[in-house]
């Protein structure tokens, strides 16, 4: 990606608050106007502390971000222009939610006439025309949630940053929420940054993903390649479902590599991040890409043991001892043909060298 | 659909009684078990809160006792035009009355007699003596002839005060007015108007109080909310300490503070910014009381403040930053409306207990420096005036009920948060 068209631009971004734990390490990001990056990983990951230094309120202690071309390090978090949605949406309790969506118009000595009409199209746009006098307390949840995003959008921003604004509602709410987002976002092509440690949000809503951990981008790409293609155990594990297999390195051959299992089976697996033979790895696959009883001919077939099935209603999630691992999961799909597993039956499990990916042992 | 129920008519359980009778009933035990609860502390209030104040408020206005003392003069008074000299009969009545009572009423009485007119104490003294040699009448002239204020109309329109079984005369009192012989209301002498210049030190002093206490608290309580724990909690404890010391020994460690010859004065002379003879008088008058009450009432500011200050999220500022808020704006249109709880809960509380404070401004208050407090103590333990403590403590109180009322009205006791 070439300088030009990155807006936001982490340069060699490093953040320490005690002087001995970098909670931050040599960041280095590039977000594409319009584009929806989601920073995604586990709580003390540093992505919210990415976030932060973004938004003003943090410094980095080395290394600088740019905002469209410019270094902002030591621009004040009110100068820089950037709209933002906090964890619990910091609405002023004390207005009422137009006064609220008023503040940062009324900061910048708009006009009367032209804050109204912005604050009653801000209203329009998340559909709640006939809250303008309530207060925040007064409404549920998702509409403070609205009116935070509204309120962030108001002054016309040039970048939004979103601090888990999703974090505090019920799973339905949570996901018509995503989509509004994903909505508005797709409507006004404002450029988005956005937190969270809910991988399907992310998944979602995303154009494209980083995975933070440990204070460092482990893989950063769309929401497809992400899932399909992690390139690390760690990825592998906090995106999606996954089943493991843990061996050694037993021959590697261009792409493609053979690892033996602690129990003894050979598995064949894509090249992804081993080196060596005789090192340690963990092949990782996902549980829809593996076939129960199929008479077709993939690479990897094994016996295997029904352990335990748990009806889901639109698939039987089943759990099976394959080699080694009691804990593998396979997912039928609730149709006409599968769905007559017992537990303890003995079954033959068999998937393409293609869908396992042989990763580090992190 | 015969059974559904038109709108007007109440509302029925299963079983056909009232929703509201049913409610009411299985609500009863909870109400029982509530009132249990409280049943000591009220009764504890009752007896040690209510009931005192009750007979308080009942002193001041209470002139029953003269009336135990002189029963049958205040009878025959009455008859009398309040022209000239009273009767031949007043007289008489009045000094068997006087002849036959015990001494110790009699000194009662005339105690109360003085507030009304002064000099009936020392006549009641000798007339007591006096009256003994007395035999038969007629009583007028030998009463006058042992002192001739006896003959005084001055005198005796002054018991036309005490006729009633209760009187304004103690409230009057303390604001400075006074009834005069016809019972008319007048101001005091000159020389002896006192409450009115102690009720506006009182409030002066109490409004500075509470005004320094919150522009000093105000930084501090902020500071407390919005430091990592480790530190704000040293910081309280620096805020509380001197609650645990005793009132009396910090009172008096300002006193070596800030006396003439004191650590203070000493200071500013030793750096040389002051000469030795222009040494400040920050003792024993208004200025020390001011002082020392605004450190001593800090924590009462403090703490309310504090409580609510720590309920504001930090993120409520971040939001105004970011939405383009300079910091100063910030804080006065956002931090500030949160935290107008807190300061009203601070400054009504630091208010009231200055108001009615008494220990400090007699230690360091010196003449300049009484408060209402300070002639309340002088009253009730010094010239017994009971019923003039009972008024002066009775406006306090009704001062505060209306500040209370407008402070309702104006800002919404609802708003008062302590936590």
């Amino acid at each position: 990606m070439s300088q030009k068209d990155s807006f936001v631009k982490f340069e060699k971004v490093d953040k320490s608050y005690d002087g001995e734990i970098l909670v931050v390490k040599d960041l280095n990001l590039d977000v594409p106007k319009g584009e929806f990056l989601t920073m995604l990983g586990p709580s003390g990951s540093g992505k919210t502390t990415v976030l932060m230094m973004l938004a003003g309120f943090e410094t980095p202690t080395n290394g600088e971000i740019y905002l469209d071309g410019n270094p902002i390090s030591s621009i004040p978090p009110n100068k820089r222009g950037i709209g933002m949605v906090f964890q619990n949406y910091a609405l002023f309790p004390h207005m009422t939610v137009k006064e609220n969506l008023a503040f940062p118009l009324e900061v910048r000595k708009m006009e009367q006439s032209e804050i109204d009409k912005k604050v009653s199209n801000a209203l329009a746009m998340v559909e709640l025309q006939d809250f303008g006098n309530r207060m925040p307390l007064q409404l549920s949840g998702g509409q403070q949630q609205r009116v935070a995003l509204a309120r962030s959008l108001v002054f016309e921003p040039r970048l939004v940053l979103m601090d888990e604004p999703l974090g505090a509602l019920d799973k339905n709410l949570r996901e018509q929420m995503q989509y509004e987002i994903k909505h508005i976002h797709e409507k006004i092509g404002i450029t988005v940054v956005y937190v969270t440690h809910d991988q399907s949000e992310a998944l979602t809503m995303s154009n494209r993903i980083a995975v933070f951990n440990d204070g460092k981008i482990q893989q950063i790409s769309s929401p497809d390649v992400l899932y399909e293609k992690p390139n690390s155990s760690f990825v592998a594990q906090f995106i999606g479902e996954n089943n493991q297999l843990r061996g050694k390195v037993k021959s590697i051959s261009g792409e493609n590599c053979i690892i033996t299992t602690d129990s003894g089976d050979d598995v064949h697996a894509l090249k992804i991040n081993i080196n060596n033979n005789g090192d340690g790895s963990l092949v990782s696959l996902r549980p829809e890409r593996v076939a129960i009883n199929s008479s077709e001919n993939f690479e990897n077939n094994f016996e295997a043991k029904v352990k335990e099935l748990i009806y889901l209603g639109d698939h039987i999630r089943s759990r099976v001892e394959v080699c080694g691992n009691d804990q593998f999961i396979v997912k039928i799909p609730n149709s006409y043909k599968g769905a007559n597993l017992k537990e303890g039956a003995t079954v033959k499990l068999s998937w393409k060298a293609s869908d396992s990916r042989a990763l580090d042992l992190n | 659909m015969s059974q559904v129920q038109t709108s007007t008519g109440p509302i029925l359980t299963t079983d056909g009684i009232p929703l509201k009778v049913s409610l009411k009933k299985a609500e009863r035990k909870n109400k029982i078990r509530a009132f249990l609860l409280v049943l000591p502390l009220l009764s504890f209030i009752l007896i040690t809160f209510l009931v005192p104040i009750g007979d308080m408020l009942s002193r001041s206005i209470d002139d029953r006792q003269i009336n135990t003392v002189f029963p049958k003069t205040f009878e025959v008074y009455k008859k009398w035009d309040r022209q000239g000299l009273p009767s031949e009969e007043v007289y008489k009545t009045m000094f068997f009355e006087v002849k036959n009572s015990e001494g110790y009423d009699i000194g009662k009485a005339s105690t109360r007699m003085n507030y009304s007119k002064s000099g009936w104490k020392s006549l009641l003294k000798k007339s007591k003596r006096k009256f003994k040699k007395i035999e038969e009448g007629p009583y007028k002239e030998k009463m006058i002839s042992i002192d001739k204020k006896w003959g005084d109309p001055e005198y005796w329109k002054a018991l036309g005060q005490m006729v009633d079984p209760t009187t304004m005369g103690y409230y009057l009192n303390a604001v400075d007015l006074k009834y005069d012989s016809n019972k008319n209301i007048v101001q005091q002498k000159e020389n002896r108007r006192i409450y009115n210049k102690t009720w506006i030190k009182t409030f002066k002093v109490s409004i500075l109080v509470t005004f320094f206490c919150l522009i000093l608290g105000y930084p501090i309580s902020y500071l407390l909310a919005t430091l990592p724990l480790k530190y704000s909690n040293l910081l309280m404890i620096c805020v509380l300490l001197p609650f645990w010391t005793s009132l009396l020994v910090r009172t008096v460690a300002w006193m070596v503070m800030l006396q003439q010859k004191g650590v203070l004065n000493n200071l500013l002379v030793m750096s040389n910014v002051l000469a030795d003879e222009n040494r400040m008088q920050l003792m024993y008058n208004q200025t020390a009381v001011v002082i020392v009450m605004t450190q001593i009432l800090l924590p009462f500011m403090v703490l309310p403040l504090f409580s609510v200050m720590k309920t504001i999220s930090p993120t409520y500022m971040r939001a105004a930053l970011n939405l383009g808020a300079s910091p100063l704006h910030a804080f006065y249109k956002v931090y500030m409306p949160n935290s107008i709880p807190g300061v009203s809960a601070g400054c009504l509380l630091v208010f009231i207990i200055a108001i009615g404070y008494y220990i400090t401004p007699e230690l360091v208050g010196g003449k300049d420096g009484q408060m209402v407090g300070n002639w309340i103590a002088y009253h009730l333990k010094t010239t017994l005036n009971w019923g003039l403590c009972a008024s002066l403590g009775a406006i306090l109180l009704a001062m505060m009920t209306v500040l209370y009322w407008a402070y309702n009205k104006i800002v919404g006791i609802e708003n008062i948060k302590l936590g």
